[in-house]
């Protein structure tokens, strides 16, 4: 109709509206039925999907941490296990004003300006989906103050669960590890919300960290309506948590905490097996944390104090400490030259020093032993034997037996990381260095020093190889299968010739002297000494008098070893104590006395007790007391607030331990220049 | 379909459409329910000053019915130009205060002279096309003075910013030219040519930011903060709602706090939260009913002005709605048009039932002339 220019009328342009209004009512009708449509979408062909979509608004699942299994040792005792607590914590995002909140928490809380700190520094880290714990083991009048005042402060949420609790606090640090909130980086890893979820520990380190799968547990349930803000308008249904599984360790823990003590105020470690099942029944490295602090969160004056600690209390110094075994390698040795067809009864002079080439051995005792043959050599310890028969014999004749005895071993033992030090050899030497094997090479790794790096666990498993003839191997879980260990692939007789050499050490007027002898009627101990140098003696300082360790700063005296079993004749216990830096300047904590007083806990409990009780005020009581102690003056000397925990202070203890670690194992003097061996 | 009153009752109230106010009645009490159910089962803060204000705007309209044609044909405009002033003067307090405006305040009330332009618009335009001579229609000035008509108030509303109202301002000017009977093929190109503008400009024009803005609703999901998530909750609670709702003041998506606006342009999600499809269903037809006989309205009118007047008001009901529902159901982008005479707020109740009075006013009229 509107084709062409044409008259238009009144009447026309009227026809023409109401057509025109006829085509617009026709067009809202049909968005009116396009809008209809839409709504039938939504509502009936999408119903189920946004059904569901409002549900998951409307329902807050909220998790409650599992209890955690138990740690207990082969007696059931707990090495771990939980204790109520009551906690407050603050979810980042929903904190409005924290300043404010902050200075109430404090006041009601009564936290300190390091406590603030350490909220701060972790709010900052933590921002937005990440509980900040602000302060646990509440009692029970704070929490109330706190839950009453919830209101007011927004982000604030106050909790009653359950803490990891350690009776046994340091003793066991390097043992169970510790456990701690979840990192960011393991959030987005494992995706899990229980990970955030206030409250919720996890193992940082140790067997908290190898068996945190076993130990666990399911996480209970609660589910509530809340509103787009969070807050809780009523509960729907709970679901209670399923703990986390109980692991049965092979320790004892009596045992653990004895030797724990019994190591006084040393920097060492301490590893008891059992010769014919490998259960290790005491792994002690001292001094250590205390896992309880740990998983609580650190004060930065305990950081400090443990990283600025010469004694390297974050390190597990069992598997990550390598040390030059020294002489305590020696039986060993002298099986490798049984092995080698050597006759015990071949005998070598010792003048006190040796001279290869222009380089000059010395034996530990200037004038030398004499007329030496393979028990002498073992009893005391004499090092011009092994210098001469490794220079006749070269140390790839060694290297095989010493291996079997499981030095360069690594054991399957639920630890994040173990070092495992060497075996020298020539073809070893060849791929590390391209250079050829030395005959120097050979007499320094004779008696253990040189190249010869191991850790405690592997000198301990050498001792129970040797007193029990087993190829046995660490067991820490009591429910792991296992089967009895293969018998080494070693003559009887040869077993017999060592073991009556160790026998001597200690009861035939050997190195171990006199103490050492265990003071239980019918029952005899067998070791080795082994007395490993750090630094390197000069010909000056020989010819001028080589200094006494306790002329020298800690860092530069030699370390203290011994391995043992007992009985002598009928082996059931092997140990090796190895203690940095010890210097043998103190008798009474020496790593053979220590071992002694060890292996008379197993015989005559009482005894063991009483003699800890009347030495342990010579190094000012026991751990905690000590620890107390040097809480107390450092905090004093401390002026200044110590700076801040570092995020991850399981990797940053690694950094610890692993400076500490290659400064220990410097290898003293490979060349011309002799270790030596002092018998108190 | 209008309220006829029985021929012989004398009284002027039953002269008055009632089957008209009680549809009226019906979608407002209605979106009084929502407004109770909305603050959680209760009168305050919104049932109650909307129940109050429903009331005063219904006896306005009845008021308005009364006036005779002319006199709206009179006053167009001269209610226009107040009008457009006042949008001037509105955008330079805004300028001097710093900051977007929107009202005026008058004391005691707060004028927001846009949401009357909406209504003016159309009685302007009517008045135009009524003193333009018949033989006029065809040609080009019919056409450029009508534009500028449009042209400068939402010019004016476009600067506030507030792209809703602006929008409403244009299709309901240009739904009365199309009703005047400027030629069609205008409007046929005129359509070619926005879908081809429309995307270019939305591509080169816009700013990113503004195009985001603008597209959300294409996928709210992309936008969980902004206006996106106001458009995932608002078809969450739509579409939990099913075929019969979840039920009068058990919606959750409301009564949480999930839905934002869920009392005011969101007001529809609210309600087909609790009441479902039929709900919504119900709405819209009781929408297109009034909108049918505001346009049978015009149909029946005498005049060309009392023509154009009814056809255009029923439209900007409609616009109001369509728009209104488009955008809760994330059809189109979030502008900020709420739901006539449901939405909390008086605005847009008060234009809404102006368009009822003046329909109704020349209901009446035609009636009249009817029984003359």
């Amino acid at each position: 109709m509107n084709q062409g220019p044409r008259l238009v009328t009144e009447a026309a342009q009227s026809f023409s509206f109401s057509r025109r209004a006829m085509v617009l009512g026709g067009g809202q009708a049909l968005v009116g039925l396009l809008l209809a449509g839409r709504m039938t979408w939504l509502a009936v062909f999408e119903n189920e999907h946004y059904r569901l979509l409002a549900e998951s608004n409307r329902i807050n699942l909220t998790l409650t941490p599992p209890r955690r299994g138990w740690i207990v040792d082969r007696n059931g005792a707990p090495i771990a296990n939980n204790r109520t607590d009551f906690r407050v914590d603050i979810i980042p995002d929903r904190l409005e004003d924290d300043d404010r909140v902050l200075a109430q928490l404090r006041q009601l809380l009564s936290l300190d300006d390091e406590d603030i700190e350490r909220i701060r520094t972790d709010l900052d880290r933590n921002a937005g989906f990440q509980p900040v714990q602000v302060a646990e083991n509440l009692n029970w009048e704070q929490f109330a103050a706190v839950g009453v005042r919830q209101p007011n402060l927004p982000g604030v949420a106050p909790a009653r669960g359950f803490a990891r609790n350690y009776p046994l606090g340091e003793a066991v640090g390097h043992l169970v590890g510790y456990v701690g909130s979840a990192s960011r980086e393991q959030y987005l890893e494992e995706k899990d919300p229980l990970l955030i979820t206030p409250g919720f520990k996890l193992g940082k380190d140790g067997l908290e960290k190898s068996l945190e799968d076993r130990l666990r547990g399911t996480p209970g349930a609660k589910r509530v309506e809340v509103t787009a803000r969070g807050k809780l308008v009523r509960e729907l249904a709970t679901r209670p948590d399923r703990p986390g599984q109980t692991v049965k360790l092979t320790i004892d823990s009596g045992l653990q905490e004895y030797t724990a003590r019994r190591m006084a105020d040393n920097s060492g470690s301490a590893v008891v097996l059992d010769v014919e099942t490998g259960d290790v029944l005491s792994f002690v490295s001292m001094p250590a944390y205390d896992p309880n602090s740990f998983s609580d969160g650190i004060s930065q004056t305990e950081w400090k104090m443990l990283s600025d600690n010469d004694h390297v209390p974050l390190m597990n110094k069992i598997l990550q400490g390598l040390y030059p075994p020294g002489s305590t390698v020696k039986p060993m040795h002298a099986l490798a030259l049984l092995r080698n067809g050597v006759s015990p009864e071949q005998t070598v002079h010792c003048g006190g020093v040796l001279q290869v080439g222009n380089g000059r051995f010395h034996c530990h005792k200037r004038g030398g032993h004499g007329a030496v043959n393979m028990n002498t050599a073992i009893a005391q310890s004499c090092d011009i034997y092994f210098f001469q028969m490794a220079r006749e014999l070269g140390y790839d004749k060694f290297a095989p037996t010493v291996r079997e005895l499981g030095l360069g071993q690594t054991f399957e033992l639920p630890f994040p990381s173990q070092r495992y030090g060497t075996v020298p050899d020539s073809a070893w030497k060849r791929r590390k260095y391209d250079t050829d094997w030395t005959v120097a090479d050979s007499i320094n790794a004779s008696i253990g020093q040189g190249y010869v790096l191991a850790n405690p666990m592997q000198l301990a498993v050498m001792a129970a190889r040797i007193a029990g003839g087993r190829q046995v191997v660490p067991r820490l879980l009591l429910d792991e299968p296992h089967s009895p260990a293969p018998p080494l692939d070693i003559p009887q007789e040869y077993l017999d010739i060592i073991r009556h050499g160790m026998w001597s050490v200690v009861n035939g007027g050997g190195t171990g002297g006199w103490n050492s002898r265990m003071q239980v009627p019918g029952i005899e101990i067998a070791g080795k000494t082994g007395t490993a140098q750090v630094r390197r003696i000069t010909a000056a300082e020989r010819a001028t008098g080589v200094l006494r360790d306790s002329q020298l700063p800690f860092r530069l005296r030699d370390h203290s070893l011994f391995v043992c079993y007992a009985p002598a004749d009928k082996p059931k216990y092997a140990a090796a104590v190895v203690l940095e830096h010890h210097g043998h300047v103190n008798p009474i904590t020496d790593a053979k006395i220590i071992a002694r007083d060890v292996m008379t806990y197993f015989f005559d409990r009482r005894k063991a007790v009483r003699t800890l009780l009347e030495l342990e005020p010579s190094w000012g009581g026991d751990y905690r007391t000590r620890r107390a102690a040097e809480e107390a003056a450092f905090r004093a000397a401390q002026a200044a607030p110590p700076p801040p925990v570092p995020e991850d202070a399981a990797a940053a203890a690694d950094d610890v331990v692993s400076n500490a670690a290659n400064a220990n194992n410097r290898p003293a003097g490979n060349v011309a220049g002799s270790p030596r061996e002092t018998p108190e | 379909m209008s309220g006829f009153g029985p021929d012989f009752v004398p009284a002027p109230v039953a002269q008055l459409p009632w089957r008209i106010i009680l549809l009226v009645i019906c979608i407002g009490g209605f979106g009084l329910l929502v407004l109770y159910s909305a603050a959680g089962g209760s009168l305050r803060p919104w049932a109650l000053p909307q129940a109050v204000r429903f009331a005063a705007f219904i006896a306005m309209a009845m008021i308005m019915s009364r006036v005779p044609e002319r006199w709206w044909s009179m006053g167009a405009f001269p209610m226009y130009a107040l009008l457009v002033v006042m949008l001037f003067g509105v955008e330079l307090l805004g300028a001097v205060r710093g900051g977007s405006q929107r009202w005026l305040d008058l004391g005691f009330i707060r004028l927001q002279p846009s949401e009357l332009m909406k209504p003016t618009i159309v009685l302007a335009l009517a008045r135009f096309y009524d003193v333009l001579p018949t033989g006029e229609i065809r040609r080009f000035s019919a056409i450029w003075p009508a534009c500028i008509l449009i042209g400068l108030p939402a010019a004016f509303v476009m600067l506030q910013p507030d792209l809703g109202t602006a929008l409403m301002i244009c299709m309901s000017g240009v739904t009365v030219m199309f009703l005047a009977g400027i030629p069609l093929r205008l409007f046929v190109g005129g359509a070619l040519a926005a879908a081809v503008a429309i995307p270019l400009a939305v591509n080169f024009i816009l700013h990113d930011y503004q195009r985001n803005r603008v597209l959300t609703f294409l996928h709210p999901e992309d936008d969980p903060l902004g206006t996106g998530y106001h458009i995932s909750q608002s078809k969450i609670a739509i579409g939990s709602g099913g075929i019969f709702g979840k039920g009068f003041l058990n919606g959750t998506q409301s009564h949480l706090d999930y839905l934002p606006e869920g009392h005011t342009d969101f007001a529809l999600a609210t309600m087909m939260e609790e009441w479902g499809l039929l709900g919504g269903v119900f709405l819209i037809v009781a929408f297109l009913l009034l909108i049918r006989w505001g346009i049978n309205v015009g149909v029946r009118a005498q005049t060309k002005f009392a023509r154009l007047t009814a056809a255009g008001l029923a439209t900007t009901i409609f616009f109001y709605m369509a728009i209104n529902m488009a955008m809760v159901m994330g059809l189109a982008p979030v502008v900020g048009i709420p739901l006539p005479l449901v939405s909390f707020g008086g605005s847009a109740q008060m234009t809404t039932l102006i368009c009822v009075g003046i329909l109704m006013s020349i209901d009446r009229q035609n009636r009249h002339s009817t029984r003359w």
